[in-house]
């Protein structure tokens, strides 16, 4: 008896060894029929991916993102390897590849050196370059010190055709578990529970915004700006720590930029958000989608559907940022068994106004 | 001597000793016999105790022979948790909705003096702590895959933090992959076969009940819409 995922990847494989298998003719058929596909579905294809240097410097390219894994070892669960096996062959599909791949944090489910190992080992098949954020799944076993053996800095900085990239560790957690004398595990089981109360608020922390604000400082507000975190750096639903605690500090840093754009991760879901002039986007995970929170979603969210639990996967995917000439993104959502979903900068700068996505059919109860 | 605290020994021995009165033989002497939960250690007592300082006595009694017996014996389970602190703990992490308060049922009212009906504090908080018990007990399951029987190491919360997106007010409701309408039990039993990758519950399991009182309590003032995808 095959379990349903076996199932499906089974199928699947067998579907694109037949694609490859096609003569290059008719692959270009099958190719133009998808993108006709695609247009008659209303899908939005953001523009056209050909670089363009303008007068400020910035080029248009594009990212592409996987994110919250949550491997366990395989041998207990293959599962979420497997999940994370597709993302990569899809943004291995990619053509052309994307600058970098932003892996955006929860690698691992338990922070156990098996499973970062794993990862580690799983993501060297991409292609295209990866940058590594971390998030608390895989921190709160050792604070840091496997990730940071195989990955590096948990906070860096970099440049890239005229935008400047920061990567933050926000899931900064005060320490809750010296006083209740809990166990590197115990303290790692308390922290893996999103709807366990009795861990402390992510934050990113002073000692962290003073590095960023540091940083910051050297560089022009007229460039664009994109920071990755792994929680959102706002405030959306506490109890779930969909929230960064000092998210309004972080805020007050980031302000001055003209175009700014913040991606994270931990929320398992479409989520869109504008501050200001920070537009901020959520991302997708591979293992599995998370419900919107009862409270604090929100205005410019457009929820995805509701996943289906006959579906397998459904309501997982990864995706692409979309960094155009003039700084701003268009945040594609490439839901697996859906439609992908674009959440444009048009979206954005018209606050709602100009392309928006379509509503779910079966949204959040 | 597996128990969790001194307060809990003491509590089974009474509960024991209360026991013994039917499952002992009564003793030659004419008095009763009293067993401590070891199923060994026993007591002869001339006079039921009949407060509850007279049961502690005999439950402390038992406790002390016992100890003669086992000397330098641990005899509590691993760690040792105050059951106040566990329930704070427990009421912390899970954070679970309040039952209705039935406090409304207390007072004079139409009260005709008959024992049905004429409620008193003590069952409003015996009610209260025994209802959350059975949720708290629903949470406790909903967040363990080794409880569940996953063979994948998930657990409900995995998905559905705080019972979120399970909606049990929306059943029975016709699910097409399924063929024919279901209760929340047969969904729950879908994701445990599935997403969870173990053996379905009975229905009457008293793990599934105890779940089903966990999500139900979350949805504490939502309206019933049964049917509704």
């Amino acid at each position: 008896m095959k379990s349903i995922e076996t199932k499906y990847m089974e199928e699947r494989e067998s579907l694109l060894r037949s694609l490859h298998n096609l003569d290059r003719r008719s692959f270009f058929k099958l190719s133009a029929a998808a993108g006709a596909a695609a247009v008659t579905h209303g899908v939005a294809f953001p523009h056209s991916f050909q670089p363009v240097r303008i007068g400020n410097g910035v080029e248009s390219f594009r990212i592409a993102y996987i994110s919250d894994s949550h491997l366990y070892e395989r041998k207990l669960n293959d599962r979420f390897v497997k999940a994370l096996l597709r993302a990569v062959d899809d943004v291995n599909r990619m053509d052309p590849q994307p600058d970098f791949v932003l892996f955006g944090g929860d690698l691992a489910q338990l922070g156990a050196p098996a499973e970062l190992d794993l990862g580690a080992q799983i993501l060297k098949n991409l292609r295209a370059p990866v940058r590594m954020m971390v998030g608390e799944h895989d921190w709160y076993l050792d604070l840091g010190e496997k990730w940071k053996g195989l990955f590096g800095a948990e906070r860096y900085t970099f440049d890239h055709k005229g935008v400047h990239f920061v990567v933050l560790n926000s899931v900064v957690e005060e320490d809750f578990w010296t006083a209740r004398k809990l166990t590197p595990a115990q303290r790692m089981g308390t922290v893996a529970g999103l709807d366990n109360g009795l861990q402390s608020p992510f934050t990113v922390g002073e000692e962290q915004r003073a590095w960023l604000a540091n940083d910051l400082a050297k560089i022009d507000p007229n460039t664009p700006l994109v920071v990755f975190s792994h929680s959102p750096l706002y405030h959306y639903y506490k109890r779930w720590n969909f929230w960064t605690d000092d998210a309004e500090q972080v805020q007050a840093i980031l302000e001055k930029f003209k175009k700014c754009t913040v991606v994270h991760g931990h929320t398992h879901q479409l989520l869109t958000h504008r501050i200001g002039d920070i537009h901020f986007h959520g991302l997708l995970s591979t293992a599995w989608p998370w419900p919107y929170a009862p409270e604090g979603l929100p205005e410019l969210t457009v929820q995805m559907n509701r996943p289906d639990p006959f579906n397998p996967n459904d309501g997982c995917g990864q995706g692409e940022v979309h960094v155009d000439v003039d700084g701003l993104v268009d945040k594609v959502y490439r839901l697996w068994n859906r439609n992908p979903v674009t959440v444009s900068s048009e979206y954005m700068k018209s606050f709602g106004k100009a392309q928006k996505p379509g509503r779910a059919n079966t949204p959040s109860y | 001597m597996f128990v969790a605290s001194k307060q809990v020994v003491l509590l089974t021995a009474v509960a024991a000793a209360i026991l013994a009165f039917n499952l002992l033989p009564r003793i030659a002497s004419g008095g009763t016999s009293v067993q401590l939960c070891d199923g060994e250690t026993r007591l002869a007592l001339d006079q039921v105790p009949t407060t509850p300082a007279g049961g502690l006595a005999v439950a402390n009694a038992l406790m002390a022979e016992w100890q003669q017996k086992n000397p330098g014996q641990p005899w509590a389970m691993g760690t040792i948790q105050d059951p106040q602190e566990r329930a704070k703990l427990q009421k912390q992490r899970y954070q679970p909705k309040q039952p209705f308060d039935n406090r409304t049922a207390l007072g004079e009212g139409q009260k005709v003096g008959h024992p049905y009906r004429d409620f008193s504090e003590r069952d409003i908080v015996l009610w209260e702590a025994e209802t959350m018990r059975l949720v708290y007990e629903g949470a406790e399951v909903f967040h363990d895959a080794a409880r569940l029987g996953s063979t994948i190491a998930v657990s409900c919360d995995m998905c559905h933090p705080d019972a979120s997106n399970t909606h049990p007010e929306t059943y029975p409701k016709y699910q097409t992959q399924i063929g024919r309408p279901v209760m929340l039990r047969e969904m729950i039993n879908w994701c445990i076969e599935h997403p969870v990758r173990g053996k379905p519950l009975a229905h009457d399991d008293p793990r599934m009940l105890a779940m089903e009182a966990y999500i139900y309590a979350q949805r504490q003032g939502v309206a019933l819409q049964f049917g509704k995808h």
